[in-house]
């Protein structure tokens, strides 16, 4: 008895999830991940470092990790260069920022609806085309790329805007975080409304999207990381320069950097990606507390 | 009387109508789109995969032979793209499935500050994939002496000449496979850490009194059984990302096919054919195989993660 009593208490302390505060115990844990985040954070910390160092530090032997003599120098080059076709690259980053606000908006509206719809309203099909999309969940979508392009050339979609945004707008995990989330507002509150007669539209979105706002920033964050950092799409199916985005101008950058331009490159190319990077990780600092009360709600059953 | 017989069926219409309709009219924005991106492209690989297509001329029906051809004489396929894809797959998927649960689970014994700032620096490389990270590897692993591997290594005098490590068949598997898992921290991570720290804290109590005793016997017993739907959802997300992240041996090594094919995937295999071939047909083909793959991976996860409810 004696015994057991011992063991509940050890065992209480010992499960530590979620502690309030340091204990020893911990350290063994921040033994194994120090070293670890220290190599998985070098390459971050490259990008930042890489871009502000001047050309001779850039092309030191041996190669220096960080800068000694931070300049802006590359942003600058970057911004004062043209393509090779002609087009600024200011043209390339504000095609990004607005492809991505656009494809944003238009992400969060659609998958809210269709996850309204499958969480709280009643209909014949509603089981079984939660489960397509729960099989959708396992959909690559660089296996049907060249589908897609046929696809996309039938519906004149080349070389426009729209085939920018529309192909990445049903996202089923998108759809499935927020329907998993809207499970868990009480089916009262929207009878409540119903009986006040409100109407569908006013109830989402009067009373569920303002409920259901972290699950709102996830979907957002991650149409952000898919949109921003596609190179593809210009890629594939934009012909147009002017219509291409910051990715693609990188993806350039990078590729033509094994051949002649080298020199003049590197430089343009790492400011270029610390310009692609930074959003990333402004956003997710941000938003991450929204994003792990969503990922509570993310099980699969 | 003609009124009469139209009001029958319009009636019946209408009542469904006004039960459903609201559902369906919310769904349909997705619904659209999910069809036109999704189902559709998924059905013309399916249907293409039965025929010989160039682009130029009609698809020509030619049943089973492009399958045929895949088993049987493609030596690229058999050789190099469907080991290098078994090889990559299970180390990254599995591999990397593993890390993120045991790196959440260490996570989850911190408090939330500490915690909070870890997950940053673990899940920051999964948001850099694709063009952003090709100029630092590029400059990491660069085959001249300047590069900082290269130069590292001399340094320690484990090597005396510059290595090419992204043009070397040797080395460039090992490469795309620590890249690939250096991101693969992603949505799948961040699920399993907040299944962990939603577990109960009394199942933790009542199991000390069971007889646990020891961490290990705690995550068999009792963690894992209690967040099986994350690890479901984690097991899905990293084998889809696994698949997705096929063209890393492209990006890295700036050539499709890689240098004698040594980090060639299904899904540059898809692509050769696809973009570079214009053999439409064959290449869906290839793409059918490929989802069939992901599907029986998922079905596998599933089997494991299942809840009994």
């Amino acid at each position: 008895m004696r015994k057991k009593l011992i063991k509940r208490f050890t065992g209480i302390r010992n499960s530590g999830i979620n502690p309030k505060g340091f204990h020893p115990s911990q350290i063994k844990f921040y033994l194994i991940l120090l070293p670890l985040t220290v190599v998985m954070v070098l390459p971050i910390i490259f990008i930042f470092s890489h871009a502000f160092k001047p050309p001779d530090e850039l092309f030191a032997y041996p190669p220096r990790f960080f800068v000694t003599n931070p300049t802006f120098k590359n942003f600058s080059d970057l911004f004062t260069k043209m393509s090779n076709s002609g087009v600024p690259v200011s043209r390339y980053l504000f095609n990004s920022i607005l492809i991505t606000l656009v494809t944003i908006a238009a992400s969060i509206i659609v998958s809210t609806t269709a996850a309204y719809a499958l969480s709280k309203k009643r209909f014949k099909l509603k089981k079984m085309l939660f489960a397509v999309n729960t099989v959708a969940l396992m959909f690559v979508p660089i296996a049907v790329t060249i589908p897609r392009f046929l696809l996309i050339e039938r519906l004149n979609l080349m070389d426009t805007f729209l085939v920018h945004i529309l192909p990445g707008l049903a996202m089923p995990v998108g759809l499935f975080l927020i329907k998993q989330f809207i499970d868990g507002i009480p089916d009262e509150v929207i009878e409540a409304a119903q009986i006040d007669g409100a109407s569908d539209v006013w109830i989402y979105w009067e009373i569920v999207l303002p409920m259901i706002r972290p699950a709102i920033a996830t979907i957002a964050i991650l149409t952000f990381q898919a949109t921003w950092n596609n190179a593809d799409t210009s890629t594939l199916f934009i012909n147009s320069e002017s219509l291409k985005t910051f990715a693609f101008y990188l993806s350039t950058l990078t590729s033509t950097a094994a051949g002649a331009n080298v020199v003049a490159g590197q430089g343009i190319a790492a400011a270029a990606a610390l310009i692609m990077f930074l959003p990333n990780l402004i956003i997710f600092i941000l938003l991450q507390s929204q994003v792990m009360s969503t990922m509570s709600h993310s099980g699969l059953k | 009387m003609q009124n009469n017989q139209v009001v029958a069926p319009k009636g019946l219409f209408r009542k469904w109508f006004d039960k459903e309709g609201s559902a369906y009219g919310f769904l349909s924005l997705y619904a659209l789109l999910f069809i036109v991106f999704i189902v559709v492209p998924v059905l013309v690989a399916f249907v293409l995969s039965f025929t010989f297509f160039d682009t130029i001329q009609f698809p020509t029906y030619n049943g089973l032979k492009n399958y045929v051809v895949l088993l049987t004489q493609d030596d690229i396929f058999m050789r190099y793209v469907l080991p290098n894809t078994i090889q990559f797959a299970v180390l990254v998927g599995p591999g990397g499935y593993v890390l993120a649960f045991l790196l959440a689970w260490i996570l989850a014994q911190l408090p939330k500050l500490p915690r909070t700032i870890f997950a940053l620096i673990l899940y920051s490389p999964s948001m850099t994939t694709g063009v952003a990270m090709a100029v630092v590897w590029a400059a990491f692993f660069s085959g001249d002496q300047n590069g900082y591997l290269n130069s590292f290594l001399m340094g320690l005098r484990v090597i005396q000449e510059p290595v090419q490590w992204l043009q070397s068949p040797q080395y460039l598997m090992t490469i795309m496979i620590i890249v690939t898992l250096w991101g693969s921290m992603g949505v799948g991570f961040l699920a399993m850490l907040a299944g962990i720290l939603e577990i109960n804290p009394e199942l933790y109590e009542a199991g000390s009194l069971d007889g646990i005793s020891n961490r290990f016997q705690e995550i068999i017993h009792i963690t894992i059984p209690s967040m099986k739907p994350q690890m479901l959802f984690g097991a899905v997300m990293a084998i889809v990302s696994t698949f997705q992240a096929g063209a890393i041996g492209v990006t890295l090594s700036g050539s499709n096919p890689t240098p004698q094919y040594a980090g060639q995937l299904i899904v540059n295999h898809i692509e050769d054919y696809g973009f570079l071939r214009y053999e439409m047909g064959y290449a869906a083909a290839v793409s059918v195989v490929l989802l069939l793959m992901v599907l029986l991976f998922s079905r596998l996860a599933n089997r494991l993660f299942a809840s009994e409810d």
